[in-house]
């Protein structure tokens, strides 16, 4: 099957940004793809109502691992509540498309994200 | 440095058939079914060519179709074989670690109203006799094992199958296509009744197979028109391809000995630095009865398209059996049918060896893949 991934995609795939573990978090979770058997970790930091730090870990195919690392770009620094509404499809534009069987990495991502975010909350 | 890791998915044509099938594009371009001198040189020619592959398989030279590769003549096989002996039963086996150019004929089959059953394997990759014998019915037309495995190698015991279907009255298909040159292919000893072959497998070109039929058994044609093929495959004889094929099936078996511990002794030499150097792997399928180009390799905790991307961007092409590879999103189905847990399933790499291998190529590929292996597992989520 031909793959043709974005400059941008093969970027963060090979450069990751905001990857490893994070030793001390406000929230986290994993989430599994139950369709291909890829899995996400996500951990936050919250300072006021703001994501201080994200950092996330992947067992995923390159678009999992590049939907992961531009999303942890986006939501840097952004409010809880605006990230909260990321929108996926906004990782897809900023990497310059993705090839439609990969479209489900973003979502996966931002549900990622999503969880890590009520993780955070149900802590109080 | 580029290095083609990647030869049971296609190989590089040898340059040696290119050069023999030249004429036949520009100068002896006449078609085989004309008859005038052009055309009539044409058709002795591909006479010959037929000669030539039936020696070297141990067949009926008048039983080989030429087809555009091993999907065809899997396609036309199964299905053509099927609705023409249906009177006789509707049951078919097919075993379920077979390339997706007979599970797909076969699924379709089952559309029409055969009964279609698969054959499962056992964990080192092989169908077992014993499990067709409790698997056949009175009403069962036909079976279908491969020779080789596509993925993992795997040699399959296809002369005990075909001398038990002989014996029982039940056709019997295998498709060879990976089989070539590490099994020498005898049609009459192992008592097959049709058999696949493609030629870009071997060195030959793409586009061009050939499917081995009885033409004492009913078969219904798949491809109709000009009558070519007796009839059996309608088309014009693609006179360069044929020629391309049959001289690439003459160089691969005469060059065997050498080309098999080549590839031998490279796969070993694969395994063995890998082994060396790479922490939480093993082998898929049957270390010992496989074919020596092939080896299928588990890294766990990190997953096959990661690390298929990351070497094809050091110039090293491999493939994978991993969900995220597929268009689908399903995992391989013969790792599956070997019995790999789920959460292994997408941790797999297939290396396949060719004559173009070298061990400087082997050597740069450990040498990345410990570095690509040592980044994805520095961020996997999984213990």
């Amino acid at each position: 099957m031909a793959l043709n991934y974005s400059e941008k995609v093969m970027d963060h795939f090979l450069h990751p940004r905001n990857i490893g573990k994070m030793e001390k978090y406000d929230g986290f979770a994993e989430v599994g793809n139950p369709v291909c058997g890829d899995q996400l970790s996500f951990y936050i930091k919250v300072k006021g109502d703001k994501i201080e730090d994200v950092r996330f870990l992947s067992f995923g195919c390159a678009s999992n691992i590049a939907t992961a690392s531009i999303m942890t770009e986006k939501v840097k620094g952004m409010s809880i509540e605006d990230a909260k509404k990321f929108d996926w499809n906004k990782i897809v534009e900023d990497l310059g498309g993705l090839p439609t069987q990969k479209v489900h990495c973003s979502i996966l991502a931002v549900d990622g994200l999503k969880k890590a975010i009520e993780d955070y909350e149900s802590r109080g | 440095m580029d290095v083609y890791l990647d030869n049971a998915a296609t190989t590089k044509l040898d340059e040696r058939v290119l050069e023999k099938m030249k004429p036949y594009f520009t100068e002896k371009y006449g078609n085989a079914s004309s008859i005038h001198h052009m055309g009539q040189e044409s058709s002795v020619l591909l006479t010959k060519c037929k000669e030539e592959i039936a020696k070297r398989i141990n067949g009926d030279p008048d039983n080989i179709i030429f087809t555009a590769g091993g999907t065809e003549s899997n396609n036309m096989i199964l299905k053509g074989v099927a609705r023409a002996n249906q009177g006789k039963g509707k049951h078919i086996l097919v075993s379920s670690i077979e390339h997706a150019s007979v599970l797909k004929p076969a699924e379709q089959l089952k559309k029409e109203g055969f009964d279609v059953e698969l054959i499962p394997v056992n964990s080192g990759g092989f169908v077992e006799l014993d499990q067709i014998k409790k698997m056949i019915r009175p009403e069962t037309i036909l079976i279908s094992v491969m020779t080789v495995n596509n993925e993992i190698g795997t040699i399959q015991p296809v002369e005990q199958i075909a001398r038990f279907a002989r014996k029982n009255g039940i056709y019997f298909h295998t498709d060879a296509v990976q089989a070539i040159p590490y099994k020498d292919i005898d049609i009459k000893d192992w008592n097959v009744d049709f058999l696949s072959l493609s030629a870009h497998k071997f060195y030959g070109p793409k586009g061009v197979g050939l499917a081995y039929i009885d033409r004492k058994i009913n078969i219904e044609p798949q491809v109709i028109g000009g009558g070519q093929e007796y009839g059996l495959r309608g088309g014009t004889y693609n006179l360069p391809s044929i020629v391309g094929m049959t001289e690439a099936l003459k160089l691969i078996y005469q060059e065997k000995d050498e080309y098999i511990n080549r590839v031998f002794e490279l796969s070993q030499y694969l395994w063995k630095r890998i082994k060396e150097e790479i922490d939480e792997v093993a082998i898929n399928g049957d270390p010992g009865n496989r074919t020596p180009n092939n080896l299928n390799v588990m890294f766990r905790r990190i997953e096959g398209e990661a690390i298929l991307m990351d070497l094809s961007t050091k110039g090293i092409c491999v493939s994978t059996g991993s969900a995220c590879s597929a268009i689908n999103l399903k995992a391989s189905g013969v790792l599956q049918a070997i019995g790999l847990e789920d959460y292994h399933l997408n941790s797999n790499i297939r290396f396949s060896l060719g004559k173009f291998t070298t061990k400087e190529e082997i050597d740069y590929t450990v040498s990345c893949l410990v570095d690509t292996v040592k980044r994805l597992r520095s961020f996997t989520p999984i213990k």
